[in-house]
């Protein structure tokens, strides 16, 4: 008996990091999850080991830059599962320059994927999910849509966007009874942030100055999303922090 | 197998509404539950009842305000349970009054319970919990911990303070294993909501105009409480809003048919 069972999840960026996560964590709970990646050897190998564990799950190719790639990988999730209860727009990408040296293109690119990204995973699954009576959107924002970074410009607007793009679309898709909210993850530990020379200890976490001193996991990401899925009936427009106390700290320490 | 199995919750305003809801999930869950609450006799009927379904649970009498209360009832989980993981800082009281009508007195009433009985129990918890090599606390904000309501000024205040001290806590504590997050629940149907000397139209009327236009349940409350103690291990400081959507604002209605 999963918390899951008979629900069908779409999660961009799938292939790895968090969205892996996140898609074995609801396939275990019973969900089928459609995985929609740029990586598809990796959303590929993903899927199939979710398969060979008993789970239900699809890849399909997914630029979510791209309108004809969600209205083709929200056509799948149907023809193969039948509907869509969840969609988690975690697909991202982080892309360092100071405002002073960025090109145009550096910043239209990360606010392309990130942004309009997620615009555009809303939009592409509205129908379907009302279809089934409602649903769940979860926007990965993060500690960056609640404060800046420098080198993160464009990064940090794209993800304030994300912010407050799932507010308007928990007032707007409220009557449909479709949930809308955001998680902001603060510094986990994926091949994002992934820096093989970074210190770690005993247990193998890189230690932080932050309450948490050390990273997230991408499995503790994947728990909120699975919580918020399952059990967060009554948020909707709401923010998930999951950073170990980053932003509830002041820079100026103890 | 339950969720917190082997673990001890102490839960203020444990006798009904949402500290009630939330002993009886924790309980199911596994953990032995401890209830403080001034309504003795309904809060020894929730104790008696989680027993009487299996569960360990123990009533205390605790006035929030009363630091030796607090003591008397972290000896007593100890003494009972052998150790303290979780708190849940639930108590608290509304007084509708605008400010220009309302005493000193009736306005550190509320302060009182409100945010000085969260610091205290806070200040009680943290001695067991090191001793047990960390813990999860959580306090009971609301969503007027992030916006104003006109007759609220003092439990606006008290929200908000508690908001605030959620994270110094967290800073503070994270050392030791502590957690420390804040629940802002918007309008639940519970007995708070339903006393007329609090809301002043028929609860069934309360349900606002927005994404999720009914109240929230008790049971939704603890579901989220559940989380934080259990699953939550990255967030401290956090808030955790659970309100319908009332807090995104847009009290301007649509703006499109």
């Amino acid at each position: 008996m999963g918390q899951l069972d008979g629900k069908v999840a779409i999660i961009s960026g799938g292939a790895r990091g968090q969205g892996e996560a996140e898609a074995r964590l609801f396939a275990r709970e019973g969900a089928a999850v459609v995985l929609g990646d740029i990586l598809d050897e990796d959303g590929q190998r993903v899927a199939e080991s979710i398969i060979d564990a008993g789970g239900q799950a699809a890849y399909v190719h997914l630029d979510v830059t791209s309108e004809t790639d969600w209205s083709d990988i929200v056509d799948q999730a149907v023809a193969e599962f039948g509907r869509v209860d969840f969609l988690l727009n975690n697909a991202g990408i982080l892309p360092v320059a100071t405002i002073e040296q960025a090109t145009l293109e550096h910043f239209r690119e990360v606010v392309d994927v990130n942004l309009i990204g997620v615009f555009l995973g809303i939009r592409s699954v509205i129908p379907a999910m009302r279809e089934s009576g409602g649903g769940c959107i979860i926007n990965t924002s993060s500690t960056a849509g609640i404060q800046g970074y420098p080198g993160l410009g464009a990064y940090a607007s794209s993800k304030f966007a994300v912010r407050g793009l799932t507010k308007v679309a928990a007032v707007e898709l409220g009557a449909d009874n479709i949930r809308v909210n955001s998680v902001h993850p603060g510094p986990v530990d994926t091949e994002m942030l992934a820096n093989p020379n970074a210190k770690r200890n005993e247990q193998g976490d890189r230690p932080m100055r932050i309450p948490i001193s050390r990273m997230g996991r991408a499995d503790e990401v994947a728990k909120m999303m699975l919580f918020i899925a399952a059990d967060a009936t009554y948020s909707t427009g709401a923010e998930f922090i999951i950073d170990g106390g980053l932003t509830a700290a002041s820079n100026i320490g103890r | 197998m339950g969720k917190l199995d082997g673990k001890v919750a102490l839960i203020s305003g444990g006798a009904r509404g949402q500290g009630e809801a939330e002993a009886r999930l924790f309980a199911r869950e596994g953990a032995a539950v401890v209830l403080g609450d001034v309504l003795e006799e309904d809060g020894r009927r929730v104790a008696e009842s989680i027993i009487d379904s299996g569960g360990q649970a123990t009533f205390a009498k605790l006035d929030v305000s009363d630091q030796s209360n607090w003591a008397e009832l972290i000896d007593l989980t100890v003494e009972t349970y052998g150790r303290l993981d979780i708190l849940i800082n639930n108590a608290g009281i509304a007084r509708l009054k605008m400010i220009e009508d309302s005493s000193l007195q009736e306005y550190l009433e509320v302060i009182r319970i409100n945010q000085v009985g969260v610091w205290l129990g806070m200040r009680a918890a943290v001695k067991p919990m090191k001793e047990v090599g960390g813990g999860c606390i959580i306090n009971t904000s609301s969503t007027a911990g992030l916006e104003g309501y006109a007759g609220l000024s003092a439990y606006v205040s008290s929200k908000f303070a508690v908001r605030g001290m959620t994270k110094s806590a967290a800073v503070e504590f994270g050392p030791y294993n502590i957690r420390v997050n804040s629940v802002h629940p918007g309008p639940i149907d519970t007995p708070m909501i339903r006393d007329p000397e609090i809301a002043r139209r028929p609860a069934d009327d309360f349900s606002f105009d927005g994404p999720i236009p009914r109240l929230g349940t008790s049971d939704e409350v603890a579901r989220m409480m559940l989380f934080i103690a259990a699953d939550a291990s990255y967030s401290t400081g956090a808030e955790f809003v659970i309100d319908g959507g009332l807090t995104i604002g847009g009290n301007i209605g649509q703006l499109i048919e």
